[in-house]
């Protein structure tokens, strides 16, 4: 599937990913992440159930110190 | 910079003209070659031309929230102040310290501060007509949106990760129509390429999203203030319209 990661095109092996799979296949690990699917927002107890699928516009925001 | 669209339906092409200070310029054609035939003619801006007093005169009416009275939020709400925004609402809890002085907008006799009383006096300094509604909370949930829900846009401006997703879900979920506006990623120095902006919906994050507070890697004046100023850059954006308007001139 060919998806837009932070504004980028990107594809991946498979029809479709959890949030949860998206996360380990990028190796994202970082604990404090903000997670829009086509603009909604995905709770962390999300991100097993929610889908990521063909075309879809994913951000995956590492929220980290500073200000 | 000239592109041309074949029409999917319909009969008329689509060119777009890129121009200087102009977003871009599309003409739509009922054949397929550059000048003739213009059935019309749309020129968006990138923003709208405004004198400085005009400027003022629609931000005079506007609100912004600032969530964190730090490097983010001190240099933010001064840009603004200068810009003539009508009204400020600030928060934190904190007093000025010392070593703050190497980014916010503080001065060495005001260390034990207030900052939110501190900010208030600086601002009233550069532009006295700003009104600034101070509150001197350390914000929950509940406060963000008591505190914040008459403003036209919010700006995220605290150190802590947790306090980022506080806001962004609390904004998120009780405000939905309010812009939040994030600073994420600015320590260190140099690398000025690396910061940038984004934007999804009403949540605009600038800044690098990589370079976190370390022992090694301290906040400082230089690149704070460009993440603070590009927060203040954004909203202005925001406030006085862009992106909406459009001339638009049948032949």
């Amino acid at each position: 599937m060919k998806i837009i990661l932070n504004n980028k095109e990107e594809i991946f092996d498979g029809d479709q990913f959890t949030i949860t799979e998206l996360l380990k296949v990028k190796k994202f690990t970082f604990k404090m992440l903000v997670i829009k699917v086509n603009s909604q927002l995905i709770k962390k107890s999300e991100y097993d159930t929610a889908i990521v699928k063909e075309g879809d516009d994913v951000m995956v925001l590492h929220l980290i110190s500073g200000g | 910079m000239f592109s041309l669209h074949t029409p999917e339906s319909g009969d008329q092409y689509r060119f777009e003209i890129q121009l200087t200070g102009v977003w871009k310029v599309e003409y739509f054609s009922s054949v397929k070659s550059f000048m003739p035939n213009i059935v019309y003619v749309q020129i968006f801006f990138k923003f709208v031309p405004m004198t400085f007093e005009e400027v003022k005169q629609v931000l005079k009416t506007k609100t912004v929230g600032i969530a964190g009275c730090g490097g983010l939020g001190s240099n933010c709400a001064v840009a603004l102040a200068r810009v003539g925004i009508g009204r400020l609402v600030i928060a934190d809890f904190d007093l000025v310290e010392e070593r703050n002085l190497n980014r916010q907008f503080y001065f060495y006799d005001q260390i034990g501060m207030l900052k939110v009383a501190a900010l208030k006096q600086n601002l009233f300094r550069i532009n006295p007509d700003v009104r600034v509604h101070t509150f001197d909370i350390r914000l929950c949930q509940s406060d963000v949106v008591e505190v914040f829900s008459k403003c036209d846009i919010i700006i995220e401006a605290f150190d802590k990760p947790e306090m980022k997703y506080m806001i962004l879900d609390a904004v998120h979920n009780y405000l939905p129509e309010t812009y939040l506006i994030m600073g994420v990623g600015m320590a260190g120095w140099g690398d000025n390429n690396l910061i940038k902006s984004r934007q999804s919906d009403k949540l605009i994050i600038c800044g690098d999203e990589v370079n976190a507070i370390a022992d090694k890697c301290p906040p400082l004046a230089p690149r704070v203030g460009v993440v603070a100023h590009m927060q203040a850059n954004a909203a202005m954006e925001i406030l006085l319209g862009a992106n909406e308007h459009q001339i638009h001139a049948e032949k």
